[in-house]
């Protein structure tokens, strides 16, 4: 299964770090990762495969939204398909 | 691939312009539940709803969860009750085991306490509607509709003569509780059996077993999206709310049949709805006003509805399979802050949402009159209401609140989706002998259709 993660905040050390050290340890592989500042906010898309996730997404969800809590940052991550039914034919 | 500017736009709707899911709803048949005793068809009621929807909640917060969008709620609608109770005329305990089953399975409202005699009424149809006040006093989840009208059979103005009595009882019983029971009780004209929304939801007679229906919902997307073009010509404002109606149409569809496949039910349709909820930020008000009119209620508000409910149709109907239920834009005046804030300060009238109803979805929806307001004057109105859908061919409906003890200007807040409504002004003129003549007004030539 296929989804994206959004990461959003104030920029600081260590969110990259935070996150994809969580993700490994749900064996959740990183496909793609970008990373731009929009109107002063830290903003990160994450390209995600959870075939072979420790978790059930709803579990995975809930993880990184405490991560997010923890490092005062808003962490999110959607199934693919809500993306691709909203912006393709 | 997506990339990233679609990614966060998605974001950015959900997040900051409140789009989301406005309700599940899973129709579910009755009619295997009839037996002449009151005891065994209640029984019967709450076992089908129970097992058909005992996994409602469970899968819409699921579904929230897997693609990241707020399901606000998740809701039954069943076979008109007055068809499942007329063998027993049990209506009462049915009522009692409608909201029951929804206590237990954890869904906001249940629908379907309805009865539909737009052309006459059975024996067992008027004990239905008579113990409408009764059902909605004693119970917290169930919600009530009447159909008295119809294009093809005209209006039944005995009905509506018995609606302006029965809203009034129903706001007298539920007084210690601002009237609340009138809001949950809506009188159609041309009424719709895939209705996801409340209080007017039922599971129609043509429906399968179990069917799932999906109202979407966005006003704050659409505003923000015309934000963008604030010197934009009106057809480049239809072309923007196409385009976002569509995106978020899209979603209701994904989540429609993700939810039919988990609920082992029919998909039935996606309502391409603009339903506003009266959080800031979520009103169809602003919308109107971002058009460019200083307040909704201003002259040009019937214009600027109507290119906007037009709008939302075409743009959503390519993003769903099958669309149904009220589609279009929801004017229910104490859901939405715009509305509560023209109505506050005089700016918009109960005049202007009449002629509103006749262009945009639905009717005359969430208003509060004054507590003395005479049945008559209340079954006018209705008569008013119908006579707009059913010369148009569209659904109309009231969902009036004769608020008990209040008068205009003071408020009633119900909280939640249901909002605070301010009182209106009604016309106090009596229309009484004109309700009292009864029969039926015949329908109009278009109806004939054959």
């Amino acid at each position: 299964m296929k989804a994206f993660i959004t990461v959003v905040g104030k920029d600081r050390v260590g969110i990259i770090a935070a996150v994809s050290g969580l993700l490994s340890q749900l064996n959740i592989n990183i496909e793609d990762i970008s990373q731009t500042i929009m109107q002063g906010m830290f903003t990160m898309v994450m390209a995600v495969e959870l075939g072979q996730a420790t978790l059930a997404f709803e579990d995975v969800a809930a993880k990184l939204l405490a991560e997010g809590e923890k490092l005062g940052i808003e962490i999110s991550i959607r199934h693919k398909d809500i993306f691709e039914a909203m912006h393709r034919i | 691939m997506i990339d990233n500017r679609e990614i966060l736009e998605t974001i950015n709707m959900i997040r900051d312009y409140h789009l989301d899911i406005r309700t599940i709803t899973m129709g579910v048949s009755l009619y295997d539940c009839i037996s002449d005793n009151a005891d065994t068809t209640a029984a019967r009621v709450y076992d089908k709803i129970t097992s058909a929807a005992g996994d409602l909640v469970r899968v819409g917060e699921r579904i929230s969860s897997i693609y990241g969008i707020p399901i606000v709620n998740k809701r039954v609608a069943v076979t008109p009750i007055s068809a499942i109770g007329a063998a027993s005329g049990g209506y009462l305990k049915i009522a009692s085991a409608m909201d029951r089953a929804a206590a237990n399975i954890g869904i906001d409202f249940i629908g379907g306490y309805t009865a539909l005699v737009q052309k006459g009424a059975t024996a067992g149809e008027n004990q239905m509607i008579n113990s409408i006040p009764e059902a909605l006093s004693q119970t917290k989840k169930v919600c009530s509709s009447v159909n008295i009208a119809s294009t093809r059979a005209g209006i039944n103005m005995d009905a509506v003569r018995t609606m302006g009595k029965i809203i009034k009882e129903v706001a007298y019983l539920t007084r210690d509780n601002q009237s609340i029971g009138a809001a949950k009780l809506v009188v159609f004209a041309n009424a719709v059996d895939d209705n996801p929304f409340m209080a007017g939801a039922f599971h129609g007679a043509g429906e399968g077993d179990r069917v799932i229906n999906v109202g979407v919902s966005g006003p704050g997307v659409v505003k923000t999206a015309l934000e963008k073009i604030p010197l934009g010509d009106l057809a480049e404002v239809s072309e923007v709310i196409k385009k976002t109606a569509f995106k978020i149409t899209r979603v209701g569809q994904l989540v429609a049949q993700t939810a039919s496949k988990m609920l082992n039910a029919n998909f039935g349709i996606v309502d391409l709805s603009l339903a506003p909820t009266p959080a800031i930020g979520d009103s169809v008000a602003y919308i109107l006003e971002e058009m460019g009119l200083e307040q909704v209620g201003s002259t040009g508000t019937t214009a600027a509805l109507a290119l906007l409910n037009d709008a939302v149709k075409k743009g959503g109907i390519m993003a769903s399979s099958h669309v149904g239920g009220l589609s279009g834009a929801f004017i229910p005046v104490s859901e939405d802050a715009g509305m509560i804030d023209a109505v506050s300060k005089g700016s918009l009238t109960l005049e202007k949402l009449e002629a509103m109803t006749a262009v945009c979805s639905v009717g005359l929806d969430m208003i509060a009159v004054p507590g003395d307001t005479s049945p008559e004057v209340i079954s006018a109105l209705i008569a008013d209401e119908a006579a707009i859908g059913v010369v148009n061919s569209k659904t109309t409906a009231v969902r009036v609140i004769p608020a008990y003890g209040k008068s205009v200007g003071d408020f009633v807040d119900f909280g939640g989706l249901l909002g605070r409504a301010p009182v209106m002004k009604i016309s106090t003129l009596s229309p009484a002998k004109f309700i009292s003549r009864g029969g039926r007004v015949a329908a109009p030539i278009h109806g004939n259709k054959n």
